[in-house]
Formats: structure tokens, sequence, C-alpha cells
């Protein structure tokens, strides 16, 4: 299996009549972050559950650091570290409490349970709510817990299910920051999200799910660079400038551009090199958008350029299993 | 890539070092379960308060009207032991509920995915909800105390009374584990529970004695593990025939904790 972290082979799950998972492969190398990208009820939360343990698949085969998680369960626990939708901390327990707790049930001594507890909050700006109960904590703090309870046994690996959803820009940008430097750490981290661009910053990998399967696996330039595109909109001052606009840097993007009213739309394969052109030649003609605006290509638009459909067109999947 | 190698291996070992993993897991747990208890006292509360209803009402609003005269001693020293009885089989409601809220906030995930001891999780919970059991019983006897209730035998016994329905309180505690974990939803808990416990307690001798009942219901108010737990706990209390209520009442308990905890184990199994 050499340097695989996470190794998942034909991985199938049935929930009743349901199908969640339906042969799912992927090989998250170690020290690296994996994103599985994918709509609600794509089967990444299944899969998640499968890899920690906490459900069993049907079929195939999934392995942590070379522990089968059906064979060797408890080996497996060992290894990993969770947070997100899947799992829960105590809202009634204060932030040390909790994450006291998660130490000794990961079998590490109290004493130094403590100690880590401690460092962790510290380290996630939690010190002054420690003593509070969770209950009267934010989102964004909650999830921050949530990630300090993954870590407290110092896993290798670790699943990071959705953490970020519901969060605002800032919390998501300071968890992005944590997430990252785990990484600088030698962890392996799997994570799954609805956003693109989340799974673009952090990922170096990224697998697309769609109805329980693997619909594309690859880095996330080649991924993005399948995919188009980056729209660039300048609203220019008037419909006249905005047709010379548009025959003026026509040349730097050429996937479907379009003059809208004062509107120039542009589809970019390399979106800052293109912006940057667009704003030279704009300005050598004496030329100023009004407004400006970049794009990168939403998780519908993702889904259409990979399966020809909307993700949630289908309808059939296994939403109510799949979580938020 | 072993991180844990040593941990590890002490932990999967058989004998003395797994023994004293499951240990220290379900005291992990109980203390979990003890905090949530006393940081939200709204289950301590309601399981308090309802007993004290029930004895204030029976004592003196109803009391008057019911005849023990058969008995031997005043209504109030028939009715605590009774009450005590009730005390147990409506706060045992509360662990369904708990254990049912647990598998709705993600937290029996959390623990799955953790390499603890499975039974630990069930252990801390009946344990806990033991510990609060045991604390209202004090209260309510407390209360038993303040309106005149009155031990006609000795301490001894009446500790002993105390211990033979902690010891079916814990059977219940597992039926209803298996309750909350097969509905897993704190509500259908609560509602599901409350059907089976109530006849259990009202066509029982928790009240009133068995003889003014019909014959037909006579029987099964005579033997269910209710009446009888709480016979026992009178006879305890009061003096009279005890030996053979108390082995009755012990022999309910192991039935049912035969009964309902494997399959409160299996319903923990499935319960994600």
């Amino acid at each position: 299996m050499g340097d695989a972290a996470i190794m998942v082979e034909g991985l199938r799950k049935n929930y009743g009549e349901v199908v969640a998972l339906q042969g799912v492969d992927f090989e998250v190398p170690v020290g690296t972050i994996f994103g599985l990208l994918g709509p609600n009820g794509a089967g990444k939360t299944t899969t998640v559950r499968i890899l920690s343990t906490i459900i069993r698949a049907d079929g195939g085969h999934a392995e942590v650091m070379g522990h089968d998680v059906s064979a060797d369960p408890v080996g497996a626990r060992f290894q990993i570290g969770l947070a997100g939708q899947s799992a829960s901390v105590d809202a009634n327990l204060t932030g040390l409490e909790n994450l006291v707790l998660v130490g000794m049930l990961a079998q590490i001594p109290k004493r130094l349970a403590r100690s880590r507890a401690n460092e962790l909050l510290e380290r996630f700006f939690l010190s002054d709510a420690a003593g509070r109960p969770l209950r009267t904590y934010s989102g964004g703090m909650r999830r921050r817990l949530d990630v300090a309870a993954a870590l407290i046994a110092r896993p290798p690996v670790l699943f990071l299910d959705e953490p970020t959803t519901g969060l605002d820009i800032q919390s998501r940008t300071e968890l992005w920051e944590v997430i990252r430097e785990l990484v600088r750490d030698g962890s392996t981290v799997l994570l799954t999200t609805q956003y693109l661009e989340e799974a673009d910053r952090l990922a170096g990998r990224i697998a697309v799910i769609d109805k329980g399967t693997v619909v594309a696996n690859d880095t996330t330039t080649a991924l993005k660079a399948r995919l188009g595109s980056t729209t660039i909109e300048l609203e220019m001052g008037s419909e006249e400038e905005a047709i010379r606009s548009d025959a003026l840097v026509g040349h730097v993007c050429t996937l479907a551009n379009e003059v809208e009213g004062k509107t120039v739309r542009m589809g970019c394969v390399q979106g800052p090199q293109a912006l940057i052109e667009t704003l030279r030649v704009l300005g050598e003609n004496g030329l100023e958008p009004v407004n400006l605006e970049v794009r990168e290509p939403t998780l519908d638009e993702v889904f259409l350029a990979l399966t020809g459909e909307h993700p949630l067109d289908g309808g059939s999947g296994p939403a109510s299993k799949d979580g938020g | 890539m072993e991180a844990n190698t040593a941990v590890e291996v002490g932990r999967l070992s058989r004998g003395p070092a797994r023994v004293i993993g499951v240990a220290r897991d379900t005291l992990a747990i109980t203390r979990r379960n003890l905090t949530g208890l006393i940081r939200v006292p709204r289950f301590f509360v309601f399981t308090i308060i309802q007993p004290i209803i029930f004895v204030l009402l029976f004592r003196y609003v109803f009391g008057g009207a019911i005849s023990v005269t058969t008995t031997g001693v005043p209504y109030v020293d028939y009715l605590m032991p009774g009450i005590f009885v009730q005390t147990v089989a409506f706060g045992s409601i509360t662990t369904g509920i708990s254990m049912a809220t647990d598998v709705q906030s993600g937290m029996l995930e959390r623990f799955r995915s953790l390499p603890m001891a499975r039974s630990a999780v069930l252990a801390g919970r009946t344990v806990a909800d033991l510990a609060r059991t045991t604390v209202v019983l004090v209260i309510i006897s407390a209360v038993g105390f303040a309106v005149g209730f009155r031990i006609n035998t000795n301490v001894a016994s009446f500790v002993g009374s105390l211990l033979i329905v902690l010891l079916f309180a814990y059977a219940l505690l597992w039926v209803f584990s298996a309750v909350g974990l097969a509905l897993k939803d704190p509500e259908s808990a609560q509602a599901a529970s409350f059907p089976v416990i109530a006849p259990l307690v009202f066509a029982s001798s928790v009240f009133v004695p068995v003889s003014t009942m019909p014959s037909w219901l006579r029987g099964f108010a005579t033997y269910q593990p209710v009446s009888v737990t709480a016979s026992a706990a009178r006879a305890l209390c009061n003096g009279g025939p005890t030996l053979s209520w108390v082995l009755q009442s012990i022999a309910w308990t192991i039935g049912i904790l035969l009964v309902c905890a494997p399959l409160a184990v299996w319903s923990y199994r499935r319960a994600v």
C-alpha cells in the first residue's frame, strides 16, 4: 500500500433501498490534504463515517494507516481524529472538559490530556472560554473546539467533515489557516466540503463525488483547468464602452465571452493572469470599469461540466442520511 | 506509522489491563453524564418534584379515603415504600431520553470513532443515573419522614428497602436505555415510555392494597415487578413476611436485566 494514509477501494453502502455509495475509490498520500467535494447527499459523510468506523460498509475495502476499518476497527481508531458534522461534542461540558473527555477516551493519560487540552485551547484562541459550557459558544468557537477535539490524541489522520459549513467568512478563514498548519505538522487530512473554493484553497487533490461515485479525481490545478473557467465580469460606463472593451480584450479570454448591456463577461482558464492583462489593455486605451467581479466556478458549474447535470436535479441521492 | 503502538498493545491486551481500561472509560463517561445532570438540572428537578406531589396528594388528599386497616400500620407507612418504587420507575424514563439525546446529538458517533470500550457508554449512563436515583430516593425519604413516615422495623431494614428498590431501578435503567437507543429521538422515547410504566405503577400495590381491586386485576397487580418490589420494600420497613417478597423482587430484577441488557447492547450497536 506504499505511502497511502487512506486507501479506499470499491466502497459500497446502502441504506435500505437507498444507494449511498456505489463503488468509491481513492487514495490519500501521507502528509497531504485531500478534498472530497460534492453536494448534499453525494456520499461524502457516508464515506467519512465508514472510514472513522462509525458504520460498516456493505462492500469494498478501506484502510487507514494500514488498518482495515472493518477487520481492525480498534487499530484504525487509534490512527484517526474526527471533526465536523459526523461527530459531536457535549454542549453541557466546558471546552476544557470536552477536550479532556475525548483525550481520555482516546486512551491518553489524564494529565497529558489536560496539558494538551490547554495547549489546544490557546492555539485555537479559546483559552478565555475554556471554563464555559459549550452551549455559550458561538458557531465559530464550537467548530474550532470540534477540530481541537479531533487533535487531542495527535492522530496521524484527520477527517474534517464539512468543517466550515454555516460559518461566517472570518471564522472560515481562521479555520482554513488552522487546517493548513496541521498539514505542515505532518498530518494527513481528508476534508469534505460543498464549496469548490474551500477544496481549492486547502486540498492538493480533489475527488468530486456525486450520487455515491467518484466522477473526477485529480490535482486541484488540473481539475480547474479541465473545468474552465474563472469568470471575469466588467461593468463599463456605457454600452458603447462595453462593446469597445470586448473588442480590445476579447483575445485574453476565449471561453464564452459575451456583452450584455454595459457588462462584459469573459470565461478564463488562467484567472489571475487574465485579470492583469485585461486591466492593462483597458488602461492603455483609457477605459476604466465602474465595477469588477471575478468569480470562481460554483459547485453547480463543476457538476455541470463533469456530469452534464445539475447536482440537485437527480433528486435520488440519500440526502436524509448524508446530512447538510 | 504506528504512532500509538505502546498504548494500543496495552489497551488491547486481555485480563487486568482490559478490565482497567473498561473501568477507566466507564468512569470518564459517568463523570460526563453526572456533570450534564448538574449543569442542566431539568431531569433532576423533574424526578424529584413529581414524587413529592404524589406524596402530598396521597398523604393529605386521597389518603383519608384509603383504608389499610388490614396492614396494621398508618397509611403514610404503607404509602412511602410504594412511593420509593414509583419514584425510580418514573425517574428511569429520563435514562431513555438521555440515551436518545446522545444518539440525536451525534455524541454516540463521537464515542464510536474513539478507541474506547464500547460497553462504557451504556455502563456510564446507567451508573450515573443510578447515582442520581440514589440521591432522589434519599430526598424522597426525607420528605416522607417530614410528613409522618416512620420505620416500624429498624434502620438496617430500612436501608435494605432502599437497596432493593435501587437494585430494581438499575434493571429499569437498562429497559429505558434500550428504548431510547431503539427510538433515537428524545420525544418519542418519553412518549413511548409512559404507557409502559404507568400501568405498572398504578395497577399495583404502590398506592392501595390490591385486595380492593377486581379479581381479574388482582393477580397481575400482586405479582408484577413494581408491586413485588413495593411489597418487598414495605415488608422491610413495616415488618411481616419479608423474604419471599425480597426474593421475588430480586428474581424480577435479574430477569429484566437478562432480557433488557442484551437488548440495549443490541440497539446500541444499531443506533448509529
